[in-house]
């Protein structure tokens, strides 16, 4: 092998990957939040159960999860303008990131809420309790709890996902790194860093989210 | 410029499934082959070997699928392989499926009673004969809704290979959007081809689990 690795030209413009990274987790934990937001809205939709509701979450869910990450994305930022709704890239980017977030955190998060005894909802009518209260005490709360592993690790995945919305040029990291390729020529170097920034990233975020987990969302069972 | 999607277009787009298809299956073969390979490591009895395979796994999980493509696309250069898409992705595919479905059999092998291994012992097998007669028959049953359920990612996924300029199905949406000026047109038939195939696959894997479920 007579190729010479030169990491100095990654290293000397290591400031713009930084940044990268902290455009990437911006985009992708303003991917989640909103994911999360179209997940419980759509889950307190089904619970009120107008009995067509059900149909479109389902529709969406499964067009969703059906299709890839990088379609839907051409979709909303080449498509969406031929009917007149045009976002700039970064806009773009986290609408896609939240859409596809949040089809993935609906089928999580229902199969929380299905898992809530019926005997508990009972007991807070019992207690005379609002049916918000209920839902947001006795329904929302433990289902996000037993199904916290499963959202949070769909949502490091979803960071992980946001590295496609380079390819409308949303700039991220990933967008960052071919900058920096074009510049340096050094390819192999810099998605070598690069993907190990995005590691590290995955680290971070998933002891952020047991640190959460254990001072946010649990809460003493017994 | 062409206004719309005639039959010849129609014709490209089954050219672009036929290499998304052909690329699911090779990387869904290797994947097969790889997959059984870590995961045995993975649950195997040497220590390093487990390590070994751990790493394989995290590596490939906790990393994006496009830079793992950019990594084998660059990286094969390095050694001296003529850059060929085709190639890359081909391999960068195989290694990620290999990580992804060692992992889900290795949850699958682990998920059967120890008492189980144990009694295999007790009856005086050794480990091949207990793996391959009394472990894995139920970690195969076990593994089979999940194994589906990833085919279905497998499929999505080969969609970047259109990133490196692999003539796909999500490539050959790009091509025709450029051609027609109809991005909203195209890129709805291609998502639409896209569901066609995956959501079959998605809706067998859920009926399994089911069933599973069920005994």
């Amino acid at each position: 092998m007579s190729y010479k690795f030169d990491f100095s030209a990654v290293f000397d413009n290591f400031n713009e990957l930084l940044l990268g990274c902290l455009a990437t987790l911006a985009m992708s934990i303003a991917g989640m939040i909103l994911a999360l937001a179209i997940a419980v809205l759509a889950v307190i939709g089904l619970r009120l159960r107008p009995r067509w509701f059900k149909y479109p979450v389902g529709g969406f869910v499964e067009v969703v999860r059906n299709t890839p990450f990088l379609i839907q994305i051409f979709f909303i930022y080449f498509g969406l303008p031929a009917i007149g709704i045009r976002f700039p890239p970064d806009v773009a980017a986290v609408i896609a990131l939240s859409i596809n977030g949040g089809a993935y955190a609906i089928e999580i998060i229902r199969a929380g809420v299905e898992a809530v005894p019926r005997l508990q909802i009972e007991a807070g009518q019992a207690l005379g309790l609002h049916p918000l209260q209920i839902f947001r005490g006795i329904v929302l709360r433990p289902a996000l709890c037993v199904v916290y592993p499963a959202l949070t690790s769909q949502f490091i995945f979803l960071m992980l996902t946001s590295s496609i919305v380079s390819s409308i040029a949303a700039r991220e990291l990933t967008h960052a790194a071919a900058v920096l390729e074009g510049i340096t020529f050094r390819s192999f170097e810099v998605y070598s860093v690069v993907t190990v920034l995005y590691g590290i990233m995955a680290i971070l975020l998933s002891i952020c989210f047991s640190l959460l987990f254990r001072y946010r969302i649990s809460y003493p069972t017994r | 410029m062409i206004n719309g999607l005639g039959p010849a277009q129609y014709v490209l787009i089954l050219q672009g499934l036929k290499w998304t298809l052909l690329l699911s299956a090779i990387a869904f073969g290797g994947g097969v082959v790889g997959g059984g390979m870590v995961a045995l490591c993975r649950a195997s009895e040497f220590r390093w070997l487990r390590i070994a395979a751990t790493c394989f796994i995290e590596v490939f999980r906790g990393t994006p699928l496009l830079m793992q493509l950019f990594m084998t696309y660059y990286g094969l250069a390095l050694l001296n392989f003529p850059l060929d898409p085709w190639i890359a992705v081909a391999i960068g595919f195989t290694l990620n499926a290999s990580a992804f479905l060692g992992e889900i059999w290795r949850g699958s092998i682990q998920a059967i009673p120890r008492t189980q291994a144990e009694a295999a012992r007790a009856l005086g097998l050794h480990y091949w004969p207990m793996m391959v007669t009394v472990v894995l028959p139920q970690a195969v049953r076990l593994s089979i809704p999940p194994t589906v359920g990833f085919l279905v990612q497998l499929i999505k996924g080969t969609s970047l290979a259109a990133i490196i300029g692999f003539t796909e199905l999500a490539r050959t949406g790009q091509l025709l959007s450029n051609i027609t000026y109809q991005p909203l047109l195209v890129y709805s038939v291609i998502g639409a081809v896209y569901f066609v195939v995956c959501w079959p696959v998605s809706w067998l894997g859920k009926r399994m689990e089911g069933r599973l479920a069920a005994g």
